[in-house]
């Protein structure tokens, strides 16, 4: 608790330091992630944040030291490179894109890890700190750091904002972007200069074995909340920035931890839980809604075999009756008829069941529809009367008042379905 | 106009589709009989490919059932015959025109078997009757169009079967191939094969077919060729879809889950 | 030059693996799922970590089959993500690996001290020290370097289980429909090949690392899949690289003292580079420019 008040209350200017370094970095990877993302090219920045460590192993070696600058422009070309060669095999050979994007990250990343274990051999002090380009460690940054991550950070931030448009058509429509002038071609190897940009900003803090997480998973989980772009650009920021900052805390409280794994903890907590909680599209809403079908199928069933004992002029039925309707359901059943008791849609008289006027209503609608459907399947389908009663029975809990009316005029409302009983309306008995 | 048949090789009944939350094809109901050489026709997006998919199994079949010599497919599986599409498959795999024939074999061997001499005898005769012996150790990337579709007829040739769903052979094949496939299908079916076949060219479907199986999201025809190819079905068939149909296929879309399934 | 036993140790049992890795990462390929290979490869950590730390040792059917579990467990996540989610397939992969990767790289932390894993040897492996690992049996009988023996049990597996599902993996490698009509279980046979390049990422893992093991996965075979025309020799030239890699790989390491996976990987990429640039200039100096518009195009 003591380190949480003491982190959060920035008064450590060395704190202040590395949130405002991960803020940005959370920002400018989150917003490029977002398009790599909606362009389906997610896997791309994973390979670029693996090809980056031969450039930081090649900066560390012309440099002699941990230079920042060096790192970064080290970072960029190799990872430039990647972008390039990842774009030309896919291109010009037969392999596929998903092999080649494989095995771009597997050989630039060996390269790497060759370069740095032979600068490990040589044991130079100075070396401590490029094994935290591995999996970051954000408290190891210093202002000169700060000074070059977040510029770099800033700067994809702006250019993002600058061609915001711009992005959004080369990525929804190329071709339409094409066609009103747009010179493609350069605004993608704008983007791909960024995209590479903001991986090289979060080697240092996140590391580049996990850095594709802080592209990835911000706008997955983004994803489930809204279909509009500029909304799913600044909730994935959001997640972004919140699990950035909740990694460097950790890695800050508790002393070896890296901070690239936490944060990926943290954005793939609020990934999941986007996956089962979002709105409208979460697995859970939908788990619901299914839920919800199923109980209204029933519902609906137990209302019309009231209605069709009507229809045998009997007024009621036994409960034991309606439950032989509904075997291995009993439970279930009976739960409904208690429902439908509370909603005054039936009456109970001792256990003799009886529709009320506004069960009535509701049972003669679910009839209703169900010899709609059969009479539009014999009329427009050409089914014989013996083959339409299955799909009514599913369609009968779906359709809207909107497409009932539909289906009454382009039937010309009728009074008979195709095994001449009544089409029962609101109006008669 | 569905013409229904006595003791059909195929019986489709009441059948309802959908990919993943989206109705595809509603209550298709329809029988075929014996020795048939069926082309089935309509606009895109009509569920041609859909139909002959969810026939294999390939697609969840959300309301009625399949039979096949009166029987469900997996009793009579070594008898049915799939051709997919073309472009469905890559063609840059590492494998030979002889290769790909011989896998016509593969379902008779059971579980770790490799194909044989015997296999490999059937696969070249299966590769001479389509007329690319000469191709049987060519790559089959550097094959043109219309003899990879060879290749794939060659290879539903070596699985022997008694009856055929064919995907759209003729798209993207030279016309000399187009014809050569036509005549084996007549001859196949002379011998008593029944070959169904998806078709998009609708003026070269009475040349070729004695049936025709019209769709547009549901089955609009079905019948002896002469009986069914006329003005009012065509329009019918080509002149937009239902807009109940579709608007159905919207309700079930935005539910989140396919509410025919059950 | 003398026989160096080391030298020839490490080379054996990197070839082993190559061969391994290079078979089943054949079928990746074919099958479009290189990166699936990527999300198992890094799956499995958390898995090896924990088994580690519950057996207490580095041997034993515990961690490969807990560790194989995980990846397979990695790829049936992959595939709700995709199809009962509806996140899209790359992203999935993304999500999944890079969270079950940082579990396992919290996990070494949270154990560090108590179990003999660290963060490097993730990375790259530690081939260079087999040869020092030995099993010594009851009476003192050396029988060789422990990882060279789980590098044989591996290739033996793979090669049986290659050999005979053959027809099965060409067949749903290249057309997944067709084979499901024929009754092909596609599912299953997806199931037991994500199954083996877990074992095998496992069993690679102390030799080459969670993350090299994709280099050999996907290299040697992308290599050998550009310069031949059908499966059975794509798998030989698969198998040819991969003990080239291995040779050529430790010779570097050597020579420039750094870490024998990362050479391997390295040279694997070279080899690659070279296929490639073979495949384009013969491309350019037999077809007419006109031929290949497509290409120029895109």
């Amino acid at each position: 608790m003591e380190d949480f008040v003491y982190f959060f209350s920035f008064q450590d200017p060395n704190v202040a330091m590395v949130v405002a370094g991960i803020t940005l970095l959370s920002i400018s990877a989150a917003m490029v992630g977002t398009f790599t993302f909606l362009d389906k090219k997610a896997l791309l920045g994973d390979a670029i944040s693996h090809a980056v460590l031969p450039g930081v192993c090649l900066a560390f070696m012309f440099a002699g030291s941990k230079n920042p600058y060096w790192i970064v422009l080290g970072a960029f070309i190799t990872g430039a490179i990647s972008t390039y060669a990842i774009e030309w095999i896919s291109n010009s050979t037969k392999l596929k894109e998903d092999t080649v994007i494989a095995a771009v990250l597997s050989v630039f990343f060996g390269i790497g890890i060759l370069l740095l274990t032979q600068l490990q051999q040589t044991g130079d002090a100075a070396l401590s700190g490029l094994d935290h380009f591995l999996f970051g460690n954000a408290i190891s940054i210093v202002y000169e750091d700060l000074m070059v991550y977040g510029i770099l950070a800033l700067l994809v931030i702006i250019c993002i904002l600058v061609f915001y448009k711009e992005f959004k058509l080369i990525i929804f429509n190329p071709s339409f972007a094409e066609s009103v002038g747009l010179p493609v071609k350069r605004l993608k190897l704008l983007f791909n200069t960024l995209l590479v940009m903001a991986v090289v900003t979060g080697i240092q803090a996140i590391g580049v074995v996990l850095m594709a997480a802080l592209l990835i998973t911000p706008p997955a989980a983004a994803r489930f909340w809204s279909n509009r772009l500029h909304v799913i650009l600044m909730l994935a920021v959001l997640f972004a920035v919140l699990s950035g900052i909740a990694g460097a805390f950790i890695s800050f409280a508790v002393p070896h931890m890296p901070t690239g794994p936490w944060v990926v903890m943290a954005i793939s907590f609020i990934a999941f839980a986007s996956f089962f909680f979002a709105g409208k599209k979460g697995i859970l809403s939908k788990w619901y809604n299914q839920r919800n079908y199923q109980q209204k199928i029933h519902r609906d069933h137990i209302l019309k075999s009231l209605f069709q004992a009507l229809e045998k002029n009997s007024k009621t039925l036994e409960k034991d009756e309606i439950m032989e309707y509904f075997p291995g359901k009993e439970k279930l059943t009976r739960t409904y008829i208690s429902k439908l008791e509370q909603e005054n849609k039936i009456e109970l008289e001792g256990e003799k069941l009886k529709l009320t006027p506004s069960g009535l209503v509701e049972a003669k609608r679910v009839v209703r529809l169900h010899r709609l459907w059969e009479l539009y399947l014999a009329q427009y389908l050409n089914l014989a009367p013996d083959h339409v009663h299955d799909m009514a029975e599913k369609m009968e809990h779906l359709l809207t008042p909107e497409l009932e009316a539909k289906l009454d005029a382009s039937l010309d409302y009728p009074t008979q379905d195709p095994h001449h009983s009544k089409i029962p309306r609101d109006n008669d008995l | 106009m569905i013409t229904q048949v006595q003791k059909p090789v195929l019986e489709v009944h009441d059948l309802t589709v959908s990919y993943g939350r989206n109705p595809v094809l509603w209550n298709i109901d329809f029988t075929l009989p014996k020795g048939s050489l069926a082309g089935i026709i309509g606009p895109n997006g009509a569920g041609k490919s859909s139909l002959i998919k969810a026939i294999m199994g390939l697609l969840e079949i959300n309301n009625g059932y399949i039979k096949v010599f009166d029987q469900g497919l997996n009793e009579v599986r070594k008898k049915i015959s799939y051709v997919p599409q073309r472009e469905s498959v890559d063609w840059d795999f590492p494998a030979s025109a002889l290769d790909i024939v011989q896998m016509g074999t593969y379902h008779k061997l059971g579980l770790f078997r490799r194909p044989g001499k015997a296999e490999k005898a059937l696969a070249l005769d299966c590769l001479k009757k389509v007329g690319m012996e000469k191709y049987r150790d060519r790559q089959i990337s550097e094959l043109s169009g219309g003899q990879q579709q060879r290749v794939f007829i060659a290879r539903a040739l070596a699985q022997q079967a008694e009856i055929y769903f064919m995907d759209e052979p003729f798209a993207g094949v030279d016309i000399s191939t187009e014809n050569m496939i036509v005549d084996l299908l007549k001859d196949m079916t002379a011998e008593g094969k029944t070959v169904i076949v998806v078709h998009h060219d609708i003026h070269s479907a009475p040349k070729y077919f004695d049936w025709i199986i019209m769709l547009n999201m549901y089955l609009v025809a079905s019948g002896p060729t002469e009986k069914v190819l006329t003005e009012a079905l065509l329009e019918k068939t080509f002149g937009g879809k239902l807009s109940l149909l579709s608007d159905a296929a919207q309700l079930i879309k935005e539910k989140g889950f396919n509410p025919l399934k059950s | 030059m003398t026989f160096d036993v080391n030298a020839f140790l490490i080379i054996l049992t990197g070839t082993l693996i190559a061969i391994s890795c290079g078979l089943l990462g054949s079928f990746l390929i074919l099958r479009n799922m290189a990166m699936i290979g990527d999300a198992i490869s890094h799956a499995v950590l958390p898995g090896i970590v924990l088994a580690f730390f519950f057996s207490g040792q580095r041997e034993g059917i515990a961690i490969i089959i807990g560790a194989g579990l995980l990846g397979i467990l990695a790829t049936i996540i992959i595939d709700y993500l995709s199809n009962k989610v509806k996140l899209q397939n790359d992203a999935s992969i993304g999500v999944t690996f890079t969270w079950l990767f940082a579990i396992g790289i919290i996990l070494i932390t949270v154990f560090a001290g108590q179990i003999d894993l660290d963060q490097d040897c993730v990375l790259y492996g530690e081939i260079a020290y087999i040869p020092l690992d030995l099993i010594v049996t009851e009476n003192n009988t050396i029988l060789g370097p422990r990882v060279l023996w789980i590098a044989v049990i591996n290739v033996i597996l793979v090669l049986l289980y290659v050999g005979f599902m053959y027809k099965e993996l060409k067949l749903t490698s290249f057309d997944r429909q067709f084979a499901q009509t024929i009754g092909f279980s596609t599912s299953f046979i997806n199931l037991s090949l994500m199954g083996m390049v877990s074992y095998t990422t496992v069993s690679s893992f102390e030799a080459v690392g969670a993350i090299l093991v994709l280099a050999l996965l996907v290299v040697p075979p992308a290599t050998a899949y550009l310069l031949t025309k059908k499966l059975k020799p794509m798998l030989l030239l698969t198998i040819l690289i991969g003990f080239l890699t291995s040779l050529i790989g430790y010779y570097l390491a050597y020579f420039i003292d750094g870490s024998i996976a990362g050479a391997m990987a390295s040279v694997s990429g070279l080899f690659l580079l070279v296929a490639i640039v073979y495949v384009t200039l013969q491309k350019r100096t037999s077809r007419k420019p006109i031929a290949m518009p497509t290409e120029l195009k895109a």
